[in-house]
Parts: structure tokens; C-alpha cells; sequence
């Protein structure tokens, strides 16, 4: 019978988790469930729920460090933030809405802040980043340390709470994109940073993917120090909330400028000077500016009530993003926008059988990245790899460093690979 | 410092395995067995300590490389990496029955992708020798560790190399975007590339920083910048260490972060300004450096955001560079610091642990009471931003007995570092140097886990053996899943 264990404490973790490594009986780690339709589908004995891992132990301001418990609700962390002019720098995203969007309930208010959005050990876990993440880095570049049960039933340590660190191995870098199939986390710590004052975003309207491309490159070549740079479809573009977006009937290109107010000011003037040579501008300021780029994070474009389309998230050197976009949508219903400076395709393909993987590979191949099947029926999820396959060597790299973690192979079974 | 006890049987067959390495790289200077060419190899930048290798070989190409990783692992000979040898933690320091695996010949750049903002470059090149390629054209690669000149991005790598601009622009691990590699059993590993965020576990990840202990980097893909329009750098002078580092928290507590800021006590800074005539102010207690870089509109801003905010925390001088030339002249102190030191003592000792910064003045004062009771004088400088220190002992390596109490004073440095809540070390590596402090910072099951992962990359530990971990477990040991069949043990865990 498949039972629910609800751990205190780091040590009840760890009896669990020796327990389970002992009778091989596999768990499924869970926060506060918000990624659940992302990755294969988990194939577990048992589920292990991380909720009363919570709060914030430590937050220094000054120091720009925060320690907190797995499950502590991302918005939780946000607000407590806020109060002191700080922010997570890498963005992360809340695909709550998007992965609901198929199954027909309600998108969520883009506005207002969505207390299931996640928990801060699940977005670690998963490695998700925003729009920052071409300035600012990914969630792995501000993870300084955590404390964990391994699948040993073994509580260790690895890291700290200083920025500069290189005290052995970077084990939160392992940790954060391993899905939860290496360690469960009992408490960690992130790097935090000041919030910017003030936020534009400058927009290009109209043109092809490929041009598109050149305003990203452009903008992200410049000394202007741009934290975001997207481009949606003319299609996507016509559907955004923010109306000096949608009224233009054309693909836009977006660029943002963070940062102190006279900066601010003179970064975007010359950015709209030198973009408005490929089209006609405009400039979004504060509250307009964070809507549209809330709208990019989470994917909102493919989040219309009853959207069922399947969703491929593809990483790709800046450059060829747009030659994806022209080569895989546009058509028959699939439709596509660019985030991180053109290096993020999110792919939106009609329902079928076969995922169009093979083209979503083979364009893949051809640039050099990775694509994730990131939303689709979970019993697709467990057919169509749903991360991109690894070749051989690395594959058995792979296996051999979840074995080192979790050698019965107990947490998260099946998340990531078949194999494991 | 105790090393692997060296394997005699590998030591008497040292003419066979010289002939079979010169096999996989023959010509000139492919393999190196006489012990006067071997004696540049023999250290690196911690040059306490000496070994010259059993013999050192050179490739030229990853396959080179694989089948050399081959031959010893089939063989079961020890190997240590090596970049430039700049390490300051003798982390490239050889072992007397290993091969030395030099990459200097690896020194090419393969390929400048403006589109994609990245360079690609093979491991031997220098840190600097990649800004140098692209900075025509307004790029720059942003970690600037101060050996800069000599360093290799390969050994960046392995080091997870730092410097004075990291606190703004991160480690090297914040710039690395992918790696070829080559495993102990030659096998080819690819990681990452010209996107954001390499595919499965985050290899790049635990790669960099891992000190040649799980493989051999043989191509490196890095993130380049673009060059700020402006840069300017103030000089603010403290009565005391206590407002220097109260200034520091309050620019980062008003949302400023620096490009680069700098802090410097009152023997670095007469040291520096003697060597340098940088223009220091002697009569203060506490330097800062403060870079600040961007559009002229910005640099402008919060040089006047910061000049504020240091006199309010209680500057007696703050000068501010009116051009390039007397920016730099502001860091040729700085950079200087390390051998000007070396002018006023015979030898120094570098540490380099990080401490969360607000505990600054009292690590200051109690190196201060240490320093007394060594006996050895200290100058710090110190990475103000990010709490990276730099205490620098002075001693005299001929005095008898002065380098095991430099070295004990060293160890003490950063057991403190350790107790107030910071690391070992910040950017230097735990190498042979701190390899024996480990246990300070982790336990047994933090350091087990460690080597856990060392075994999925090298499970013979044949990869810079004798580094990192104080003592070697036989990976079958530690992955052994321990089984105590039974009930739950657990009846008070609520279960639903």
C-alpha cells in the first residue's frame, strides 16, 4: 500500500530514506507539488512530502545570503525580499499556470503572486530560471550550499553561506537540475542581490524571426548591460495583456534595462535609437515592463484557457534560436517565442502521438543545445525521452554519479531517464 | 605534507612506461625523463613544497590525451594534471611514481563567436590570452584571477578561479559554458556548449573547482562580455578597519554592487606604496578600492552614491580617478601587493579563506592577537565585497622552524575562518595545502560523499591522487548501501 511520509525533521528524513534504501522501496520527493507534470512521470512505492521543511533561518541582507528550508514557499522568500530592496536574480519562473492550461483549469491571475507557485528547493531542484538569466545567471549560479539526505539514508553537507567558495567539491551545483533523484535537500542557501530601481523595456515591432534575432543580438552585443531579451510572433504578440504590446498586430522584439534611474534613462534611449533602425519603437516602463516579462517567465503565451498544445523548452546557442522558430512553427498550428537573447525556444506543437521529437532533435543536432519536452500528457512523458538523450559515455557518467548518491535508487525513480 | 607512499614496482618500470608514452606523442620534447628538464615541474605557485615527477608528458590532441589516460589507467599509474603551475595550493604539485600530464602545448584558440558571445579555446591558453583575442572588438572574458598573465583557462577551470571582479561578474563557473573531457579510462565526455545551461546533471558544475581530480579538460567553451563604456575607481582611506567594513556593507546595503572592491590594511598598504608608488595615503588604517564601471551616466551616479556613503562612514581621504591612467595606478598597488609584501620579508605565506564579511573587523583583530603570539608579522588584503582574505605571514623560510610556525599560524587563520561561519578557501583550492584542514569543514559523511563522486569519475583514484582528500576510501566501501532489514523504524514520522 502506498503510503505518504510527512518528515519533521532532517533525522525522520533520514530514517525514511534508510529505510527505503534498506527494502528498496522507491519515493517520490515532493515540496509543495507544483512541478509534477514536469519531467517523466515518477514510478514510486511511496511519496516522501518535504512541507514541514520550512522558513527562513537566516537572511543577512548586507551579506547577501538567505538559508531556508526546502519547501519555504518561493513567494514567501519574495515578499520577505522585497522588504529589504532585494530580489532572487535568476527570475524564477511560475509554471503553474501553463501546466494547468491544458488540463482546462483556470490560468491564474498574471498579476498577482500565485501561492503555488513552488517552493524554493523545488526550483533549485529543478534549475528553472527567468528571463535574468542571460544577465544574472541560472538558479545553480546563486546556490551556495545546502544540507541533504542522500539516498544512503545519510545526512551530509556540501558548500556554505559565502559566496567565494572552493572548499571541495560543488556538490550544489549536482544538486540543482538533478530533479530530486540524487539527495533531498533539508535546508539551503542562496545568494541573494539588490533589486533594481528602476525597469524599461525597449520594443521593436514587426519583421521575421531572423530579424527578430539581429534586435536580440543587437541589444544583448551592446554595452548596455540588458537582463532580458525576448521576441514573440506576431500571433503570441496579439495576445499579450499589455496593450502598447498587442495593438501593434506585429511580432515584437523586447529588450530590458535594469538598473539606477539615470542609467536607466540613458541605457534605453540609445538602445531605442539603434533598434529603431530595424522598425518602428516603443518603451514600456515600470508596471507594463514587469507584466510582459511575468508574461515570458511563465510561459503565458502558452497558457490560454484550453491550450493543449504540446510544449518543447530548446536551449540553443543565441544565434540559431530564430532559425528554429522558422524551421519548426509558423505552421499547422505550432507557434514559437525566443527568451534569453534568442538561446530559448519555447515550442509550442499540436497534440499528436510522436511529439514531433524527431524534428525538435534534429534541429537541436544541427544547432548544438538540448531540447525538454516541458508540457504533455504524463502518459506521452514516459514514452518521448522527455530530456534530451545522452550519448553513451556520458550517459554512463551519468548513471554512475546517481548511483553514487543513491546506489539502491530510491529517490525520484524514472524523473530524469528510464534507467534510473 | 605526506603524499601516497610512492609504488616501487611502478618506479622500476619507469624506462617502459617513458618508451610506450613516447609512443602516443613522439617527436622532441613529447616526454620528459631527465630529471634536470623535469625540475621546472617539480612545484608549482606553492613553492614549499617539491617532487619532481616520475616523468611529464606533453600532448597535443585530445586523442593524445585519451590514450595516455588509457595506458596509465590500464597500467595502474598515477596521474597529475597541469595547466601554467600558478596554483596556489599545490594543486599541480607531482608525485614521485605519477606522470606529470602538461597541457601547455594545448595553447591555441579555436574559435571567436561574436554572435554567440563565447570563445572557444584550448585548455593551455592563458586567462589573459582570451581577453587579449577579443578585445578589439569590445569583449572581454571576466574573471581576472591576478596571475592572470601566466594562468591557464584550463587550470581557471579546475580551480574555479576567482579575482578583484568577481563579485560583480562571478566565478569562473558563472562564465564556463562548455567542456570537452577526457575520463581516466580515455573515455570522451562533451558537456554543455555554446547555449545556456548544459542538459542533464550539471557536470560543468561540479567540474569546475575539482582540482584535476575527475578528469582532463581539453577544450573550453567561456562567455565573453562586453567591455563597459566606463570605468573609475575611488580610493577611500579608514581610521579604523571597523568603518572600512561598515562602509562596504552599507554600498552593498544601498543596492550597489561594485565591479571590484578592494580592502587593504595598514602594512599591505605601506608595503604596496612603496613598491608601486600608487599614491596610497599612509596615515589610515583601512584602504578601499572601489571600481565602479558602466555607462559614464551610471559610473558617475554611484561614484557619488559611494563617496557619500564613505564619508558618512567616516573616510579621512577619498580620491576618485579623473582617468584610465590613474585607475590603474590605484590597482598597481593592489596587483603589487603579493611581491611587495615579498620585498619586506624574505618569505610570506598566502591564505585565502572566506568569512562572511561583517565578521571582518573581529577576524582582524583576533590575526592580530595570533600574530603576536607567533610572533610573525601579517599584512591582509582582502576581497572586501565578497569576504575573501588574503593574510599574508611573513617569515624567513632560512630562520629553522619558521615555516612549520608560519604554516601552524596559516592553519589557525583558517580554522577562525571555518569557526565564524566562512570556508577554507575562497579561490586558491584546498590542493596538498589545506587538504589535511578539510575535516574542520565537513564530516565524515560530508567528505565521504565527496569522494563518492570522485569514484564515479576515477574509481582507482589514479587522478591527482594525494590532493583535496585528507584520506582515501576504497570507493567499494563507500558505496556499499548499508541494510538493517526490519520494521519502519520510525513509528513517530506521521504518515498519511
Amino acid at each position: 500500500m502506498s503510503e505518504t511520509f510527512r518528515p519533521e525533521n532532517a533525522e525522520q528524513l533520514r530514517d525514511v530514506l534508510a529505510w527505503a534504501a534498506s527494502e528498496s522501496k522507491r519515493l517520490e520527493i515532493v515540496g509543495s507539488g507544483s512541478k509534477r507534470a514536469l519531467g517523466r512521470p515518477v514510478m514510486a512505492d511511496h511519496s516522501v512530502e518535504l512541507g514541514a521543511l520550512a522558513g527562513i533561518s537566516l537572511y543577512e541582507p548586507d551579506e547577501l545570503v538567505l538559508s531556508a528550508g526546502p519547501s519555504t514557499p518561493l513567494t514567501e522568500i519574495e515578499t520577505v525580499l522585497a522588504e529589504k530592496k532585494q530580489q532572487l536574480e535568476f527570475e524564477p519562473p511560475d509554471y503553474g499556470p501553463v501546466l494547468a492550461a491544458a488540463s482546462g483549469a483556470a490560468g491564474g491571475a498574471p498579476d498577482k503572486p500565485n501561492p503555488q507557485s513552488g517552493t524554493l528547493g523545488g526550483v533549485l531542484a529543478c534549475n528553472l530560471s527567468g528571463p535574468r538569466r542571460v544577465k544574472g545567471g541560472a538558479a545553480r549560479d546563486h546556490f551556495l550550499g545546502f544540507t541533504a539526505v542522500s539516498g544512503h539514508g545519510t545526512i551530509f553537507k556540501s558548500g556554505g553561506r559565502v559566496v567565494k567558495n572552493v572548499t571541495g567539491y560543488d556538490l550544489s551545483k549536482l544538486m540543482a537540475g538533478s530533479w530530486g533523484t540524487l539527495a533531498v535537500t533539508t535546508g539551503v542557501t542562496i545568494k541573494v542581490l539588490p533589486a533594481p530601481e528602476k525597469r524599461r523595456t525597449v520594443l521593436l515591432f514587426g519583421g521575421d524571426p531572423a530579424l527578430g534575432g539581429r534586435a536580440l543580438s543587437m541589444a544583448m552585443n551592446s554595452p548596455y548591460d540588458v537582463s532580458a531579451a525576448a521576441w514573440l510572433s506576431a500571433s503570441l504578440a496579439a495576445q499579450s495583456p499589455v496593450d502598447l504590446v498587442s495593438a501593434q498586430k506585429a511580432s515584437v522584439a523586447a529588450v530590458r534595462i535594469e538598473g539606477f534611474g539615470p542609467s536607466v534613462a540613458y541605457r534605453c534611449k540609445v538602445l531605442r535609437e539603434q533598434l529603431g533602425a530595424l522598425g518602428p519603437t516603443e518603451e514600456l516602463h515600470s508596471a507594463n515592463s514587469i507584466r510582459f516579462w511575468r508574461e515570458i517567465r511563465d510561459v503565458m503565451p502558452f497558457a490560454g484557457p484550453g491550450d493543449d498544445r504540446l510544449i518543447w523548452r530548446i536551449s540553443v546557442p543565441p544565434a540559431a534560436g530564430p532559425g528554429i522558430v522558422t524551421a519548426l512553427a509558423g505552421e499547422d498550428g505550432a507557434d514559437a517565442f525566443l527568451d534569453w537573447g534568442g538561446g530559448l525556444v519555447w515550442l509550442a506543437v499540436p497534440p499528436g502521438a510522436d511529439a514531433r521529437e524527431e524534428p525538435v532533435r534534429a534541429a537541436v543536432g544541427r544547432a548544438g543545445g538540448h531540447a525538454t519536452l516541458f508540457r504533455a500528457p504524463a502518459e506521452l512523458r514516459g514514452r518521448v525521452p522527455v530530456f534530451q538523450p545522452q550519448e553513451a559515455a556520458k550517459a554512463a557518467l551519468t548513471a554512475r554519479i546517481k548511483a553514487a548518491f543513491d546506489p539502491a535508487g530510491i529517490l525520484n525513480p524514472g524523473r530524469m531517464y528510464a534507467e534510473f | 605534507m605526506k603524499m601516497p607512499e610512492p609504488d616501487k614496482a611502478v618506479l622500476a618500470r619507469r624506462p617502459e612506461i617513458a618508451a610506450a608514452l613516447a609512443k602516443i606523442v613522439p617527436g622532441d620534447g613529447g616526454v620528459i625523463v631527465d630529471p634536470d628538464e623535469l625540475r621546472p615541474y617539480e612545484s608549482d605557485g606553492l613553492t614549499a613544497y617539491r617532487q619532481p615527477p616520475m616523468l611529464a608528458v606533453l600532448p597535443e590532441t585530445t586523442e593524445q590525451v585519451c590514450s595516455i589516460l588509457r595506458y596509465c589507467h590500464e597500467n595502474d599509474i598515477k596521474v597529475v594534471p597541469r595547466g601554467s603551475g600558478t596554483s596556489l595550493s599545490g594543486g599541480a604539485l607531482p608525485l614521485a611514481d605519477g606522470v606529470l600530464l602538461g597541457m601547455s602545448r594545448f595553447n591555441r584558440i579555436l574559435e571567436i563567436d561574436y554572435a554567440n558571445r563565447c570563445v572557444i579555446a584550448q585548455p593551455g591558453v592563458t586567462n589573459l590570452g582570451i581577453t587579449k583575442a577579443v578585445e578589439h572588438e569590445g569583449f572581454y572574458y571576466a574573471p581576472d584571477p591576478s596571475s592572470q598573465i601566466a594562468c591557464s583557462i584550463g587550470g581557471n577551470i579546475a580551480e574555479n578561479s576567482g579575482g578583484v571582479h568577481c563579485l560583480k561578474y562571478g566565478l569562473t563557473t558563472n562564465n564556463v559554458l562548455g567542456l570537452e573531457l577526457v575520463l581516466i579510462d580515455g573515455e570522451i565526455i562533451r558537456v554543455g556548449g555554446k547555449h545556456l545551461d548544459a542538459d542533464g546533471y550539471d557536470l560543468l558544475g561540479v567540474l569546475t573547482g575539482s582540482e584535476g581530480l575527475l578528469g582532463v579538460v581539453t577544450e573550453v567553451t567561456v562567455r565573453i562580455l562586453r567591455s563597459p563604456e566606463t570605468v573609475r575607481a575611488m580610493l577611500a582611506g579608514f581610521p579604523t578597519n571597523e568603518q572600512a567594513g561598515d562602509c562596504v556593507a552599507r554600498i552593498i546595503g544601498a543596492g550597489i554592487i561594485p565591479g571590484g572592491m578592494e580592502m587593504m590594511d595598514r602594512l599591505a598598504i605601506r608595503a604596496a606604496e612603496e613598491f608601486a608608488k600608487a599614491g596610497y595615503p599612509l596615515d589610515v588604517e583601512a584602504l578601499l578600492i572601489i571600481e565602479l564601471d558602466g555607462p559614464e551616466e551610471e559610473v558617475d551616479d554611484l561614484i557619488d552614491r559611494v563617496a557619500r556613503i564613505a564619508t558618512d562612514t567616516g573616510a579621512s581621504t577619498i580620491r576618485v580617478s579623473e582617468s584610465d591612467a590613474e585607475r590603474e595606478a590605484f590597482w598597481a598597488g593592489r596587483k603589487a601587493a603579493f611581491p611587495a609584501v615579498g620585498r619586506i620579508s624574505p618569505d610570506y605565506y598566502c591564505m585565502d579563506g572566506t568569512i562572511p564579511r561583517r565578521r571582518l573587523p573581529d577576524v582582524l583583530r583576533r590575526i592580530r592577537e595570533l600574530s603576536e603570539q607567533y610572533g610573525l608579522r601579517v599584512a591582509n588584503v582582502f576581497h572586501a565585497g565578497d569576504g575573501n582574505m588574503h593574510p599574508l605571514i611573513l617569515y624567513d623560510a632560512n630562520v629553522s622552524g619558521e615555516l612549520e610556525k608560519a604554516e601552524a599560524f596559516g592553519a589557525e587563520i583558517l580554522k577562525l575562518c571555518v569557526e565564524v561561519g566562512g570556508v577554507l578557501t575562497g579561490e586558491h583550492g584546498v590542493g596538498v595545502e589545506k587538504r589535511d584542514l578539510m575535516p574542520e569543514m565537513f564530516s565524515k559523511e560530508d567528505l565521504d560523499q565527496q569522494q563518492r563522486v570522485k569514484c564515479a569519475f576515477d574509481p582507482a583514484s589514479l587522478l591527482n591522487p594525494g590532493k583535496m582528500f585528507p584520506e582515501l576510501h576504497r570507493c567499494a566501501e563507500l558505496g556499499r548501501v548499508h541494510v538493517h532489514r526490519g520494521k519502519l523504524p520510525f513509528p513517530d514520522i506521521p504518515r498519511f
